[in-house]
């Protein structure tokens, strides 16, 4: 049955060949009440389309050819001679593979169990509890940028604040930053500062919503603290955790900011904490090889992609 | 029924959106009166932010000004230009590090007609080396705005002391004073540079060039394993080893070596003279007024600083606004402008300003001395002539942060020298 409601819908469906505008309208709401499941669809998957889709689809094609200098210049396809070239560069990119999984590594380990031992005793309300969440939340919310700045000057090895009070305890200068073995463990350092408060909030959150009865039962049986942390609150709370690692981990194996504001392009002249995405920006802003660039921002997506089905199937497997 | 309607009326407005969203990209088209102009943080465009009214009321065009720091200014000029935008049309660039990449893109417009079409503007007046810079295949694509040469910075009070009564003429003069003042001083470098790999290269070269040694040879091959190179490399990195500051970092630029000189931490300091504002500046330094400058120190082959262009304005071939950005830039490189840039401490790249008293009345006495020396004697690159210098700056840099290290210079100078030949040839094939 025809629809007449007086809504008329103007633009291109409206022609000039003297076509009812009304019956025209009305046919097309009957064309999109058949398709009603595509209809509603369709922003987000253009939405994907063009934003997800379209750039991956053209990075993938990038890495085949050998752009370079403009991406509007000639280039030529070769196939997957970059991806040969990149898998066996031991002097740039495997070295850069390991800095990512060490950073991300050790990262992720000092922020997780730092963070559940803050999360704990956090959990059950105390006076003052509320400066304490804000004063632990603050590095969260500080722009990375700005932290990689402060750090930096902190860490300074001639008038930075941390040999000054080194200096103070009897400990001599420190090379931080500047030295070429302790760059990347400076680095985890203030990642590990400025994101283990992420961590205490999503298992903060996990812990509020553990029900109580387990916890009783332990306690009646005669469980010791440790016994009831390692045997109930920690198997209870395991997919907490693992979301955790989860979100932590995707965003450490890309850090780019901190890693830039400390040490710059290439990650310092020996390339102390050059990862995969440092090694990938440089390749693109600074060398302008396009098409190398594009191969390792492939391979670097494969391995989060790795990484996180690994770790999404341990969460089905808790 | 109500319900079809709406989704009928909703298709019509987002097929409607996406229209009018289509028509959005063509907007600015033919030329406008107003002119887009990118530019670099540089004392160069404070002064010349402050006269542009003048421009304005001139011309009766509006002149909206991006600024940046070098590195962010490189990246945003790889993504707009990268994408043909329009949206900016003159640029301000660095001619050695990227006018062949930017040229060979075809960034940059021909300037060729504009540059001789205005007599009294004086094309003939730019000097010859700064003008080669800007010069991609027998056309202009740029005019240089800003030159540079190598000098040594040096603190009077601290020589005084250590009873040296002239600044070193040589670098065997240079090496003894940094380490008499280093070991009078516990707290004082005798010697600071620049130490990242790439950042170091420019003001590396005038150590090459002094010891006979530059990046290529006269047959084009890569040259930095020769005797004199590794004479250079390890004499640099032996310097700020041994007399630079404690727990020196190896990715200093600039602003980082400045700050230890301008902190009063070093004693002597190699950098280009264009920056000598930021030592001699009471607000910015605290060694303002026992600051010196002296003529970059004689090695075996003599003293030979760089003598190069470092910034040019150019305008973006994807302008549609090319004739009123020529009009900014004939400007901004007048002689009057050019001469009232350089008595505000900024060296420029016309003839007229160095012969005119005015224009060099407001060096310090001794700066201008050692500009007038690198003048004459100078060396028009600070770095590998080639179109990917990013790259070919890490490769050449490597030999100086290794010395600086303490490691086998010889070795890393070979090693090097392999990676920069191989770089070359595939440039040019």
């Amino acid at each position: 049955m025809p629809s007449l409601t007086p809504t008329r819908t103007s633009g291109p469906t409206r022609t000039s060949s003297g076509v009812n505008p009304v019956a025209e309208s009305s046919a097309l709401s009957r064309w999109a009440n058949t398709h009603l499941k595509w209809l509603f669809a369709a922003p987000a998957m253009t939405f994907v389309a063009v934003m997800i889709v379209f750039p991956l689809a053209w990075t993938v094609y990038l890495s085949l050819t050998d752009a370079e200098g403009s991406v509007r210049a000639e280039s030529e396809f070769v196939g997957v001679q970059n991806y040969i070239d990149v898998l066996t560069d031991t002097d740039r990119f495997w070295p850069a593979v390991l800095r990512t999984v060490a950073f991300t590594g050790v990262a992720l380990l000092f922020e997780v169990v730092l963070g559940m031992a803050i999360a704990m005793l956090l959990w059950r309300p105390f006076r003052g509890e509320k400066w304490v969440r804000v004063a632990i939340l603050m590095p969260l919310v500080a722009t990375p940028v700005a932290v990689g700045m402060m750090w930096r000057l902190i860490y300074d090895p001639n008038i930075g604040l941390a040999n000054q009070v080194l200096g103070l305890l009897g400990i001599g200068p420190q090379p931080w930053l500047a030295g070429r073995h302790t760059a990347l463990p400076t680095t985890i350092f203030i990642d590990v500062w400025q994101w283990t408060p992420m961590v205490v909030l999503i298992l903060l959150a996990g812990l509020t919503s553990l029900p109580d009865e387990p916890q009783e039962a332990a306690l009646i049986d005669g469980a010791s603290n440790w016994q009831r942390f390692r045997h109930v609150t920690l198997p209870l709370l395991m997919p907490t955790v693992i979301v955790a690692i989860l979100l932590r981990g995707i965003d450490a194996l890309k850090t780019f900011d901190i890693l830039y504001a400390t040490k710059g392009r290439g990650g310092g002249s020996f390339h102390e904490v050059e990862t995969l995405n440092v090694y990938a920006y440089g390749l693109s802003f600074d060398y302008n090889e396009y098409g190398v660039s594009s191969t390792v921002l492939i391979l670097f997506f494969l391995i989060i992609i790795g990484s996180m089905w690994a770790l999404a199937s341990r969460k089905k497997e808790a | 029924m109500r319900r079809r309607s709406i989704i009928g009326t909703s298709l019509a407005v987002i097929v409607a959106m996406g229209l009018a969203a289509c028509g959005d990209g063509g907007g600015a088209s033919g030329s406008s009166d107003t002119v887009r102009v990118t530019l670099a943080n540089h004392v160069w465009t404070e002064n010349i932010k402050k006269v542009l009214p003048e421009f304005e009321q001139q011309t009766g065009l509006k002149v909206e000004v991006t600024q940046l720091g070098e590195d962010q200014l490189s990246d945003q000029y790889n993504v707009k230009l990268n994408a043909g935008s329009d949206d900016i049309d003159v640029m301000m660039y660095r001619p050695l590090q990227e006018g062949k990449l930017f040229a060979k893109n075809k960034y940059l417009a021909d300037l060729s007609e504009k540059v001789k079409s205005n007599p009294e503007w004086d094309f003939a007046d730019f000097q010859a080396g700064p003008m080669a810079a800007t010069t991609y295949e027998g056309k202009v694509v740029g005019v240089p705005i800003i030159t540079e040469q190598e000098v040594l910075y040096y603190r009077k009070d601290l020589l005084a002391k250590a009873g040296l009564t002239a600044p070193p003429k040589t670098l065997e003069e240079l090496k003894a004073a940094a380490a008499k003042i280093k070991a009078a001083e516990p707290d004082v470098a005798g010697f600071v540079a620049r130490t990242g790999k790439s950042a170091a290269v420019t003001q590396f070269s005038s150590f090459l060039y002094s010891f006979g040694g530059d990046f290529v040879d006269d047959s084009g091959k890569a040259a930095v394993n020769s005797e004199a190179a590794k004479q250079a490399y390890a004499y640099y990195g032996e310097l700020i080893r041994e007399y630079g500051p404690a727990n020196v970092s190896t990715d200093m630029s600039w602003p980082e070596a400045m700050a230890i000189f301008t902190q009063g931490k070093a004693a002597f300091y190699t950098e280009a003279n264009s920056l000598y504002k930021n030592a001699t500046d009471p607000a910015k330094s605290k060694v303002s007024d026992t600051v010196g400058f002296a003529p970059f120190p004689a090695g075996p082959a003599g003293s030979k600083p760089y003598n190069i262009p470092s910034w040019a304005l150019g305008i973006n071939a994807a302008s549609k606004n090319q004739s009123n950005a020529w009009k900014f830039i004939e400007w901004a490189t007048s002689k009057e402008q050019t001469l009232a840039q350089q008595k505000s401490g900024v060296p420029g790249a016309r003839a007229s300003v160095w012969s005119n008293p005015e224009g060099t009345a407001s060096f310090p006495k001794d700066l201008a001395d050692a500009i007038a020396a690198s003048t004459k004697n100078g060396v028009g690159h600070d770095r590998p002539l080639v179109v990917k210098v990013a790259q070919a700056r890490e490769i050449v840099g490597q030999p100086i942060v290794d010395a600086i290290a303490g490691k086998d210079v010889a070795a890393s100078a070979d090693a090097a020298n392999e990676a920069f030949q191989k770089f070359l040839d595939d440039e040019t094939k």
